[in-house]
């Protein structure tokens, strides 16, 4: 299987820089810690804030850094290699290539996020549980609902940053969009405060985004929030934006490529 | 300056103030060469700052202070580490990027070249774009200002605040950036002090443990950055109850962490050794 085997390269990619993957786990650890203090005391001064208790908010911050690298939060992964070939026009022999561009990218993503998964998330989560108090998952359905909205996750976060690194069929840079796509990721994910505690429309608004499917939701579903029907309707949610966002990737394909051809290439 | 400065020891001085001026000025007109991605680019790094004291002003939609200190105390304490890592930031960021001048064999070229080391890598790549954290910063610290009961001694105080907290991120970034030395793709290291400093003081050191307080001031001084400054001009007395005359030594902390991190640098060129490709 063609997209397995670029799967399972870009793993063994990402799985060549030891020392740079330890300064990471030690720096998500750092800033786990930080949060960690923060978010304890917020539920000291408000025990029940956004209807999560402090074990909940410290088990929030410790998944957000597992997931940070998985899902590619702040851009980065398959989508700066396509970016950097649109720039210098290399994109023109991916084009020609009997391989459906988007499915290759997404291959090449899933492999890097696996590698992330299991390393980026899997080691800050041990110090973090070693050194704070946090929840597992809140039963064998839940821990099943995680494992399966992680993919989902990375999917909608790929098709974002593919979006993302398309703007450079039309600017040639893409860092300005990817900066701001970055700013908002991080703030509308529940990174930077579960969203749980914004309040009214913003709160709607923030949960009803794309954003909040890479971290908010498959946190949600560790700490059991979303139990039955509605675990089904979280999954469906992630996977409801993921297809529409591939559709859209697509379609901004198929209009750049146009624009390409016209331009001789 | 240049007009009186003829003797040969202020011209040493001088020279490598002047080489890093010249090297700015060629890196802005580069950059703005791309004006519509400059735009972008500086709106993009003033909403990732904005957005990210509006998380801290979301929480207390939920609370009324955190760690004991209410919004715009914590709005002082941000805008401080906010300028002053902004400032650092803007003057030397590149410094993070050693390694990959090690790793490219750009360190030997730059070692060639009759301008001190660490100008050239300062420098490298200099970015007005990041004026979007200091503006960003610098109108969260204004909002806070009108709480300060001010008298002389506070306003000199709180000039010397901005200035160590800048001192003293410069001093991060360079002595965690030396890393890289030893191991070039460990640049990530570096942020776990360095933005992870940033963040950490953004809170009250109310949040965390004693331990940490204690580790944070004798260790590794970064609450020197903007907490110890900061009680004294708000009027605190210290929570944790550590000895009053530690609010005044912020310039003396910043000038131990920049003299530790010109010392780590000079180790780490000293030891270092071509790739060789």
């Amino acid at each position: 299987m063609l997209h397995v085997a670029v799967a399972s390269r870009a793993f063994r990619r990402y799985s060549t820089y030891r020392a740079a993957t330890v300064a990471g786990v030690f720096t998500n650890s750092v800033f786990g810690v930080i949060y960690s203090f923060a978010y304890l005391a917020l539920w000291r001064a408000n025990p029940d804030a956004g209807g999560y208790d402090a074990v909940d908010a410290v088990t929030f911050v410790w998944l957000g850094q597992a997931l940070l690298m998985t899902v590619a939060l702040w851009g980065g992964g398959a989508t700066d290699d396509l970016a950097e070939r649109i720039r210098t026009g290399d994109v023109a022999i991916d084009l020609y290539r009997p391989v459906d561009l988007v499915g290759w990218y997404l291959a090449s993503d899933l492999g890097r996020a696996a590698y992330h998964f299991l390393i980026r998330g899997l080691a800050p989560t041990v110090v973090g549980l070693l050194l704070f108090d946090i929840a597992l998952p809140d039963s064998p359905v839940a821990a099943l609902g995680f494992v399966l909205s992680i993919p989902l996750a990375v999917v909608v976060s790929f098709a974002i940053r593919f979006l993302v690194a398309s703007t450079a069929f039309w600017l040639l840079d893409a860092s300005g969009p990817r900066i701001l796509t970055g700013a908002l990721a991080i703030f509308f994910s529940g990174m930077s405060l579960p969203l749980v505690l914004f309040p009214g429309w913003l709160g709607t608004l923030a949960e009803a985004l794309p954003f909040s499917a890479m971290i908010q939701v498959p946190n949600d579903i560790w700490l059991g929030r979303h139990t039955g029907i509605d675990l089904v309707g979280a999954l469906a949610f992630q996977a409801g934006w993921a297809v529409v966002l591939l559709l859209a990737c697509r379609f901004v394909l198929a209009l750049a490529t146009r624009k390409l051809v016209v331009q001789g290439g | 300056m240049a007009e009186t400065s003829t003797t040969s020891t202020t011209a040493r001085l001088w020279h490598p103030v002047a080489r890093y001026g010249d090297m700015v000025r060629l890196w802005v007109r580069a950059e703005l060469s791309y004006p519509a991605s400059f735009a972008m680019l500086v709106v993009g790094s003033m909403l990732i700052n904005a957005l990210d004291f509006a998380g801290i002003a979301i929480m207390f939609s939920s609370i009324d202070s955190l760690g004991g200190f209410g919004l715009r105390e914590i709005a002082l304490l941000y805008g401080a580490t906010g300028v002053g890592i902004g400032i650092a930031d803007t003057l030397i960021g590149s410094v993070e990027r050693i390694g990959e001048f090690i790793r490219t064999g750009r360190l030997d070229q730059m070692l060639t070249k009759p301008v001190p080391l660490l100008v050239q890598v300062c420098s490298d790549r200099f970015t007005l774009r990041r004026l979007g954290r200091i503006t960003q910063a610098s109108v969260v610290m204004a909002w806070a200002l009108p709480i300060v009961d001010w008298t002389p001694s506070r306003v000199l105080v709180a000039v010397l605040m901005v200035l160590s907290s800048s001192a003293l991120f410069f001093g991060l970034f360079v002595l965690f950036s030396c890393v890289q030395f030893w191991t070039s793709d460990a640049s990530e290291f570096a942020n776990a002090f360095t933005y992870g400093g940033n963040t950490l003081t953004q809170y009250p050191l109310t949040v965390f443990p004693r331990e940490l307080a204690i580790a944070l001031t004798v260790v590794l001084p970064i609450a020197f950055v903007n907490w110890y400054p900061c009680l004294y001009l708000l009027g605190r007395s210290d929570p944790f109850g550590f000895p009053e005359g530690l609010q005044f030594c912020s310039p003396l902390a910043a000038a131990v962490v920049v003299a530790a991190a010109l010392l780590v640098w000079r180790t780490g060129v000293r030891r270092y050794t071509s790739t060789g490709s």
